[in-house]
């Protein structure tokens, strides 16, 4: 066993794959013990909150210690955050159409722009091909520009709830800053909220945890009909043999996927929990571990220490355990590792077909990416509701492959490099 | 000939008694379903009626329609009857819509997409696998992780990646549908043209997904074949390298098409979620809606058409490795 293990870890596609795979279970088990919020709780009003840090604005303007920081490039940042892409453009045409040489403007260059725009902008000016619209829209755009230049800071003011009117109840200057460790309500949101304005990344982390429970469950569903089946039609032959490989053929040539389908689907809404998913995913894939293990135990029958055993009047279920099973052992596992991978794909798969788990309950990865799809994140550009879903499948199937290729070449010579 | 025809007359008859177990699963499992799918019509067509009476007259007449009212056996021969005639019965979810005729439409869609991308990616990946494991080295120690790393992304995955890169982001290629919304289908160029453009993002994330897996797959066996005796015999003989690299592919190959013949299933399941992302007019995008709309005529009907998809292409592949495996010629000869 020592040897074996040493063998195993010496293979590096085996050592890669196991430790992406142990890297992912640690964030599983020791996140939700740090970051103790609920997975599905919805804290964000409103759809897709791109990734960040989220301050509260009421408690920064009435932090008790304001700092003032004397940053040279500050007014610059906060115009340049300002104007977006559009409107340089724009700015940028209008300076052309007013005269100025295409080559000296710079719609990049903040400072330069504005201070050709404060130059050279007259709203009264008469450009050949401008509409009205067009027109307006350059007035308002200089009178944000002028709103933004402006070096007053803002006045708080309160509603006085007798009169009505407005009393001034703090001033912010442009140079006030708040100490983020210091206002009572800050949220990190690492990978924004989702399209119920769910933290994504715990969910995430929830919907990692739960699908690889639900790989597990297939897979360890399937081996067992697949490890029984096989060894019974294998060692037991004759009409056995027959009824299961008959079985067994039917089922490899229909699709395994529309089978999920229509059971999923039989199932009904109400009934799918995690839990059944994983036992029909289970129940739908035995077919390729059956054929390999009977293939495996047909050639071991017999072996001389079989028939020894079977001379010396061991059961036929203490021949299976003590003299056979060893022998199959390794192809087992790594017949496990691909079901289970195999069956976290069918569970992503099946969800978004919209026959998934039941919504409400759990997140797993499929859920996540069939609510990712159906509010078209994709085309929206949200790329943090649905891309770290995808790593994290990726990353799964992906070690665990690794771990089965780096077995595969420790159990079968001819593939060695 | 004769043991050929032995062969083929074998696996004709496997593949009808698999095609008619898969066709009762078919018929039986959707309508295991509980609920009452006539009764969500016939609510949704009531709204705002208040006799009693009358819902209850609706309900049956619709009832009736679908044959809901009979016994399940008799409805299994209704349907058996039905089915060999092309009616596959009324949707349920687009209702008076038949589904053959919803099926029609989307069919040709799958079928157009699908095989071309599975055997493209099929010989993409085959030459590749061989090339790694004949070239080794550099060449080898990229393509292996690449494989790998492709493979074991899910078919979704692939769609959503190339769709947010060459659809959204670089609008090379447009994002959703078989053809642009405004077109009426037609043989005219505009139109031909938007399918086309339409048709290669689907088409190309089906394909580099098959890839993954079939080089992974012919690499092993082309290492195992070249480290084989013969190939080392051959070698003594002093026999051009061209030529052993020739049996050894050939030998190398057969595996791989019963593999194809294996994995079709689970590429063409795959394949149907890749149409689901790209709004892809065919059965993949078929299911979504009678899923969503608890329709099950539509849902059997789907699957009983990708399940004979499967199994035709799967029979062909028999077919054709019967012939190019001389082991069969030899096995049935006996």
């Amino acid at each position: 066993m020592k040897h074996f293990l040493r063998q195993v870890f010496r293979s590096p596609n085996f050592v890669i794959g196991f430790v992406i795979f142990m890297a992912l279970l640690l964030i599983v088990i020791i996140y939700p013990l740090i970051i103790t919020d609920s997975p599905l709780a919805i804290i964000g009003q409103g759809t897709f909150f791109p990734p960040g840090i989220y301050v509260n604005t009421f408690d920064s303007i009435n932090s008790s210690d304001t700092y003032i920081l004397n940053l040279d490039d500050a007014a610059a940042k906060r115009i340049a955050s300002k104007m977006d892409n559009q409107e340089r453009l724009d700015m940028g045409a209008w300076l052309v159409a007013a005269g100025i040489p295409e080559s000296e403007i710079d719609v990049t260059d903040t400072e330069k722009l504005l201070d050709q725009w404060e130059k050279n902008y007259d709203s009264t000016k008469n450009i050949p091909g401008l509409t009205n619209a067009k027109r307006n829209y350059y007035a308002r755009l200089n009178n944000s520009i002028q709103g933004v230049l402006s070096t007053e800071g803002a006045t708080i003011a309160v509603k006085n709830p007798e009169t009505g009117a407005l009393d001034e109840k703090g001033f912010v200057k442009q140079s006030d800053y708040v100490n983020i460790g210091q206002v009572a309500n800050v949220r990190v949101l690492p990978l924004g909220t989702d399209n119920f304005g769910r933290d994504m990344l715990t969910e995430l982390v929830k919907a990692t945890s739960i699908s690889l429970q639900i790989g597990l469950v297939a897979g360890i569903v399937a081996t067992l009909i697949g490890l029984t089946l096989g060894l019974l039609s294998g060692y037991v032959g004759g009409l056995v043999d027959d009824i299961i490989m008959f079985i067994t053929n039917l089922f490899t040539v229909i699709p395994g996927f529309v089978l999920l389908i229509l059971i999923s689907f039989s199932i009904g809404q109400d009934k799918r929990g995690a839990v059944t998913i994983a036992v029909v995913i289970g129940l739908t894939s035995w077919v390729w571990t059956t054929r390999a293990v009977r293939s495996q135990v047909i050639s071991l029958r017999n072996r001389d220490h079989v028939n020894l055993s079977k001379l010396s009047g061991h059961s036929v279920l203490h021949i299976i355990v003590a003299d056979i099973l060893p022998y199959i052992a390794s192809y087992v596992v790594m017949a496990l590792i691909l079901q289970i991978s195999s069956g976290i794909l069918a569970e992503a798969g099946l969800s978004i077909l919209g026959l998934g788990p039941r919504t409400t309950e759990v997140p797993t990865l499929g859920l996540m990416m069939n609510w990712a799809m159906i509010y078209q994140a994709h085309i929206l550009g949200k790329w943090w509701a649905y891309f770290p879903v995808l790593v994290a499948i990726a990353l799964i199937t992906f070690s665990m492959n690794l771990m089965n290729t780096g077995l595969d070449q420790v159990f079968n010579p001819a593939l060695r490099d | 000939m004769k043991g050929y025809r032995k062969y083929f007359l074998n696996k004709l008859a496997w593949f009808l008694v698999t095609f008619v177990f898969a066709f009762i699963l078919n018929f039986i499992l959707p309508r295991m379903m509980p609920g009452d799918p006539v009764a969500a019509i016939v609510s949704r067509l009531a709204q705002g009626m208040s006799s009693s009476t009358g819902m209850k007259q609706v309900y049956e007449q619709y009832a009736e329609l679908f044959g809901t009212n009979k016994p399940m056996l008799e409805q299994f021969f209704i349907y058996v009857g039905n089915v060999i005639h092309g009616n596959f019965g009324t949707s349920f979810s687009q209702y008076p819509r038949s589904v053959a005729d919803i099926l029609k439409s989307s069919l040709l869609w799958t079928v157009c997409l699908q095989f071309p991308a599975i055997i493209v990616g099929w010989f993409i990946g085959n030459t590749l696998g061989a090339l790694a494991a004949y070239l080794k080295g550099g060449f080898d120690r990229v393509l292996m992780p690449v494989s790998i790393f492709v493979s074991n992304l899910p078919a979704f995955g692939m769609a959503i990646i190339l769709l947010v890169i060459f659809g959204v982001n670089l609008k090379w290629f447009p994002t959703s549908g078989g053809y642009g919304f405004d077109l009426i289908p037609s043989f005219t160029w505009t139109f031909m043209w938007s399918v086309i453009v339409h048709y290669q993002l689907p088409f190309w994330s089906i394909v580099l997904i098959a890839i993954g897996g079939q080089a992974i797959g012919m690499r092993s066996m082309a290492i195992y074949e070249l480290n084989s005796d013969y190939v080392k015999y051959s070698r003594f003989m002093g026999i051009k390298d061209r030529k052993i690299v020739g049996y050894v592919f050939r030998n190398a190959m057969l595996p791989q098409v019963t593999g194809l013949a294996l994995s079709i299933g689970t590429m063409v399941s795959g394949a149907l979620i890749a149409e689901i992302i790209f709004s892809y007019p065919g059965l993949g995008y078929t299911i979504l809606n009678s899923v969503m709309g608890h329709d099950y005529p539509l849902i059997s009907a789907t699957t009983l058409i990708i399940t004979l998809m499967v199994l035709g292409a799967m029979f062909l592949i028999e077919i054709i490795y019967g012939f190019i495996d001389p082991r069969i010629k030899a096995a049935q000869s006996d």
